[in-house]
């Protein structure tokens, strides 16, 4: 009983359902798992260990009446960025230490109606910026495979728990990555879904045309469950999409004879470590293996414009939503100036950290007069070309393979005071979120020891294709290093 | 592109962040050089494109004119730094 905190999510609900042991006893076992890794891992900013233990006898008179769902008694982590009534929510940022919210987002209602358990709050890159947690108001996570090395980010305290087995699952964002990188630094699979497919209603805002609420796992049969639980239509968000969505679970244990596979060149850069190469070269053999075609001739001729447009719009769009933090409403506030104006610079001077400061001028410079047209009007319409590439791209292909990443974890402390160097970790994962794409990473073997990741890349809204493409790899390759040896 | 002092100075009163001198420093060079990346950005093609604001082709999104429920005052303003009667507090807008 002592280990349960190594199972996946699907495995822990037969075994609820099975009557073998309670979400109590679960929850108990994954706490017990927090005490003992967590001042080492650091991957939660809060952690809720008696709302958990409450939330879990729920699941359990659930259990006992039958009217349990997959994911009801299953401890989760949440983005710090996900608001939570009544549960500290701070995105990372010191100027929202101490901000309670008044009202759940809607992916929190959908996992509290589905009877999910949350261990915590996980710690993030503040408001969703970096790559590697270090940009944290309250410190870095380690990445559980080796505790020098960054978990990625900026959904690093989530992938992190995942694979430290301080949760069964959890929820991230990915802006520009922020999902599928730090799942792939910690071998987990982490799915950003289209834009629009999840309600951004309670979620902290950066770039509200890129934000996407997804799922970090240990396998794709639980991103699956968890993407369908948060899914769908929500009136309270303008931009989410009001067609009805597949049932992802539909689209598990598939043969994916017959697919067709682009691989895009302009993603095998020089800077891509030889061992990351060697995994993805094997992943597209097994494709080939599982009847799929290969195509090694698609070209997406914008890509190496994805950065400049996204590193302009986000922070365009940032610069806009971060005006809110002004110490009068909620959160940190420096009222020792004289006036209202003192105030309020003094209070984003103190509560905003170094790279939300960088990225809130980098907008503010992209928008403001004279330079409009030069940078945000410019990076848009460059944004369009990148769109008809990947429309032209899925008329001849089901879905494109790329790699996650260009390197493995990498040591705490190497890019940090390099801005751009950090930027390019997320070359790989910007275009398909500058698109609006559903994007998974999975696992695809190691590297020196560390996990590399397997990008999939579906068209709009055909997250079930690749859901098909990543499960029957994962079973083919049959990867099973699901928990970190810490 | 190089980035002034004076022009540093300039987007953060814009963006309602007090910095420092050496704050300014740091910027000026960091953002200077981050821009020169995005240089070749003017290069790209993009004649008779029309820019992309949102990836899905929704727009004016409507929903019925009824009332619905919201926060209620207290909630509102559980987490303001001050307030008083009622309302949030701030120093005097204009001197």
């Amino acid at each position: 009983m002592s280990d349960l905190w190594k199972l996946t999510a699907h495995e822990a609900h037969e075994k609820l359902r099975a009557k073998e042991f309670t979400s109590v006893e679960l929850t108990e076992s994954v706490l017990e798992r927090v005490r003992a890794v967590e001042p080492k891992v650091h991957a939660y900013i809060t952690v809720t260990a008696e709302l958990a233990l409450e939330q879990a006898r729920e699941a359990d008179a659930k259990y006992a009446s039958s009217s349990a769902t997959p994911l009801t008694g299953i401890p989760l982590a949440i983005k710090d960025l996900i608001v939570t009534k009544g549960v500290r929510t701070t995105a990372g940022s010191k100027i929202l230490e101490n901000f309670v919210p008044p009202y759940n987002s809607h992916v929190y209602e959908t996992l509290r109606r589905a009877g999910a358990v949350m261990v915590g709050k996980a710690n993030m890159d503040e408001f969703a910026m970096g790559s590697s947690t270090e940009h944290s108001a309250y410190g870095p996570s380690h990445n559980p495979w080796n505790l020098d090395l960054v978990p990625g980010g900026s959904s690093g305290g989530s992938a992190a728990a995942v694979s430290a087995g301080e949760a069964l699952g959890a929820l991230g964002s990915d802006t520009g990555g922020s999902i599928r990188q730090p799942a792939s630094l910690c071998g987990n699979v982490g799915f950003d879904p289209t834009y629009g497919r999840v309600s951004r209603y309670g979620i902290i805002a950066f770039g509200s045309s890129l934000d996407q609420v997804g799922p970090i796992g240990r396998d794709v049969e639980d991103v699956a469950t968890l993407l369908d639980c948060i899914s769908g239509h929500d009136p309270r968000d303008s931009t989410s999409n009001p067609e009805p969505v597949a049932d992802l679970r539909h689209y598990l244990g598939r043969d994916i004879k017959g697919m067709r596979i682009g691989v895009p060149k302009e993603y095998f850069i020089s800077g891509m470590e030889p061992g990351v190469t060697a995994r993805i070269e094997e992943a597209l053999k097994l494709f080939e293996e599982l009847g799929c075609t290969v195509d090694r001739e698609l070209s997406l001729p914008s890509t190496e414009h994805a950065l400049a447009v996204y590193y302009i719009i986000a922070p365009s769009e940032a610069s806009a939503n971060l005006a809110r933090y002004d110490g009068v409403k909620y959160g940190y506030s420096d009222h020792s100036g004289g006036s209202m104006w003192a105030n309020m610079e003094q209070t984003r001077a103190g509560g905003f950290g170094e790279e939300v400061k960088r990225r809130i001028m980098l907008g503010t410079y992209a928008l403001s007069a004279g330079y409009y047209d030069a940078y945000y009007l410019k990076a848009q319409k460059v944004r369009t070309l990148i769109n008809n590439e990947f429309a032209a791209a899925f008329q001849k292909y089901d879905v494109i393979v790329t790699p996650t990443s260009p390197t493995v974890a990498f040591p705490l402390g190497a890019k940090l005071n390099d801005p751009y160097a950090m930027y390019l970790n997320d070359i790989y994962t910007l275009p398909s979120s500058v698109a609006g794409l559903p994007a998974i990473s999975l696992p695809c073997g190691l590297s020196e020891g560390l996990p590399v990741g397997l990008q999939i890349i579906g068209n709009f809204f055909d997250e079930p294709r690749v859901v098909q493409a990543a499960h029957a790899f994962e079973q083919a390759l049959g990867w099973s290093n699901r928990v970190a040896r810490i | 592109m190089s980035l002034s002092p004076e022009e540093v100075l300039h987007i953060a009163r814009l963006a309602r962040i007090a910095l420092t001198p050496a704050d300014v420093e740091r910027f000026a060079a960091q953002l200077s050089g981050i821009l020169d990346q995005f240089a070749a950005l003017a290069a790209v093609d993009t004649d008779g494109l029309e820019p992309t604001a949102h990836p899905l082709p929704l727009s004016n999104v409507m929903r019925a004119d009824v009332v619905t429920a919201s926060l209620m005052q207290g909630e509102a303003l559980a987490n303001a730094p001050e307030a008083e009667d009622g309302f949030f507090r701030v120093r005097a807008v204009l001197e």
